[in-house]
């Protein structure tokens, strides 16, 4: 698509008879004319984001070596990588990224198989099968703090539905306080997240799975191949670019997944469902430790980064933008 | 054969039934909560279907009387501060977003690649790791709990992510009907201006919807810049009232309804431009 190069003749007279007329002082080449169109139409974004993303990151990136306590008249002093290997050191530490691996791992893989079995669902076009995919794009809709606090009403120890529910089925004698129990409370948040992001994957695949040729499904089925076959070795190979959005982009969100578990468990019982996120918040917010709560902000955005390289390395294609 | 297809049907579609149970139980259940009293809600065994439904709840947060306690009155006003910030958001993304992002798809330049690859990076990195500078400078111009904040702040995910929406669109433009118009005589910006927005309507309605959901649903951010009740977005007020005890229950929850009402219809009205948003890699988590 390269003007320049591909230009014909015309193009050029006409480009250069209007330049010209406008500036018939400084005869710019249609390339100089593009590079300075181009920095005026990026010049807005580009201030923002270098303010806003840029100078942010640098900025935490260098706190990070600093000991720097948030109260009042108390002074930074420049620690070297001390935040770095006291975290490191750290016990809490480890466990929070177990956690936080924990938490990632089972999320994302059901949000997977459940999206990719409800996408397939839809796509066998049962009765209602419109309704169906309408109805996925409301729990994606509902922002994520009503979500989980809809979830903590409905595992409420005192008028919460799970409780209700069970007790009406004759599963439990008396309600459970569900969130205080240590190892339901991740599980519990799981379930919330799932509510939200298994509709995200569902629609994604769904709307890739409209996209690829029956043909080859159907070739199959002469040839005597089952469902079963033909889901595995013909649609789950030609559905891989789609998976692979799906897992990125999810994994990337769960692994700094922090709002649904402040406000279904405040990181609670005992900690038990602090995660990462969670960690750099309370140490650069509540402990007053902005050193260490930006080396570990920093470690997240490391992940992400590689994260990130890998996503553009499978999204971007650059033969359609040069 | 007609027997087995009938079979088939009847299995997909009860298939479909605990799909349907899951999306919309705690939905009605919410809903069904904020149409109770308080004391029709702690009700042992549940009252699924509120003997009394009663619209009070709702009536408190529209028109907060003298009497209401400070719930209803601050969703009233957190209401109102989110459709500002999200809107500003929105609209400044929208502007500055697809002048870029039309410069990095069609205007070559050298710099073009690093730019582009650049600003789709920047969507990965969390807000961890950008507030506690941004903390930092608003405390000191005292910017804490003014909406422009939040605006500013909101710009680190909101525009790289309009860029990366609307670059995905532009690059579906036909590139021949910019030549064509180049040979007419257009400037670069009237290409931009004449032929190729005019045609992108499409997608900037999409980046519209995406892009205010993004920030209808932000948390992080105004968790961090707000503390004053006239300040809070709708996330913020939800969360807090959840976190303490609170003895109007109903009222938040009839709050959490309202806070979904404006996302989830935005969704559906605009349902066609999801799908092929989705289709296109656009991904809002």
């Amino acid at each position: 698509m390269d003007l320049r190069r591909n230009a014909n003749p015309p193009a050029i007279f006409s480009a250069m008879a209007a330049n010209s007329k406008s500036h018939p002082k400084r005869q710019l080449s249609l390339h100089q004319q593009d590079t300075r169109t181009a920095w005026l139409l990026l010049a807005p974004s580009l201030v923002v984001i270098l303010g806003v993303t840029f100078w942010p990151i640098l900025s935490t990136f260098i706190l990070s070596f600093y000991n720097a306590p948030t109260g009042i008249n108390q002074a930074r002093t420049f620690i070297g990588l001390t935040n770095y290997t006291t975290m490191l050191k750290d016990p809490t530490f480890w466990e929070t990224i177990g956690r936080t691996l924990y938490f990632t791992f089972v999320s994302v893989s059901l949000e997977l198989i459940l999206g990719l079995a409800i996408a397939q669902l839809i796509h066998s076009h049962p009765w209602g099968w419109q309704y169906l995919r309408f109805s996925l794009i409301i729990p994606w809709a509902v922002p994520t703090i009503v979500n989980g606090a809809m979830w903590r009403w409905i595992y409420s120890a005192d008028f919460g539905a799970l409780n209700g529910l069970l007790m009406q089925l004759g599963l439990i004698k008396h309600y459970i306080p569900w969130l205080t129990l240590p190892n339901m409370a991740m599980n519990l948040v799981i379930l919330a997240d799932i509510w939200h992001t298994v509709p995200f994957v569902a629609l994604i695949l769904q709307s890739a799975l409209a996209t690829l040729p029956e043909e080859l499904n159907e070739a199959a089925a002469v040839d005597g191949a089952n469902a079963f076959q033909r889901f595995w070795q013909i649609r789950l190979p030609l559905l891989r670019p789609a998976i692979l959005v799906a897992l990125i982009v999810r994994t990337v969100e769960a692994f700094r997944v922090f709002d649904i578990v402040y406000i279904i468990t405040n990181g609670g019982p005992a900690f038990k469902t602090i995660t990462i996120s969670y960690l750099t918040y309370l140490n650069s917010f509540s402990y007053g430790k902005q050193g260490t709560g930006a080396a570990l902000s920093f470690l997240i955005s490391f992940f992400t980064i590689i994260m990130a390289f890998v996503y553009i390395r499978l999204l971007y294609r650059p033969e359609e933008n040069q | 054969m007609h027997y087995r297809k009938f079979s088939r049907n009847l299995l997909l579609f009860l298939l479909t039934i605990p799909v349907l149970l899951f999306i919309y139980l705690p939905m009605l259940w919410l809903i069904s909560a904020s149409l109770s009293t308080q004391v029709e809600l702690y009700a042992v065994p549940p009252n699924w279907i509120p003997p009394h439904p009663t619209l009070q709840n709702y009536m408190e947060i529209f028109f907060p009387s003298q009497a209401a306690s400070s719930v209803p009155r601050t969703f009233a006003v957190s209401l109102l501060n989110s459709i500002k910030i999200a809107s500003a958001v929105t609209l400044i993304c929208i502007v500055i977003g697809s002048l870029a992002a039309y410069a990095l798809v069609r205007v070559p330049f050298k710099f073009n690649r690093t730019i582009h690859l650049s600003i789709l990076g920047t969507r990965m990195i969390p807000e961890v790791s950008l507030v506690i500078p941004l903390f930092i400078v608003a405390s000191r111009l005292q910017l804490i709990n003014k909406p422009i904040v939040l605006i500013i702040a909101y710009m680190s995910f909101a525009l790289p992510f309009a860029i990366w929406l609307m670059s995905a669109y532009f690059q579906t433009v036909p590139i021949e009907l910019e030549e064509a118009a180049r040979i007419d005589g257009c400037s670069r910006l009237g290409i931009l201006f004449r032929v190729v927005m005019p045609i992108s309507v499409p997608g900037l309605i999409s980046t519209t919807m995406f892009v205010f959901l993004l920030a209808w649903d932000e948390f992080f951010y105004a968790l961090i810049f707000t503390s004053t009740l006239a300040s809070k977005t709708v996330p913020v007020a939800i969360a807090e009232f959840v976190g303490r005890y609170v003895v109007n229950i109903t009222g938040m929850m009839a709050g959490g309804v309202l806070a979904a009402v404006p996302p989830v219809l935005v969704a559906l009205i605009f349902q066609r431009y999801i799908v092929s948003g989705l289709a296109a890699g656009a991904v809002k988590g």
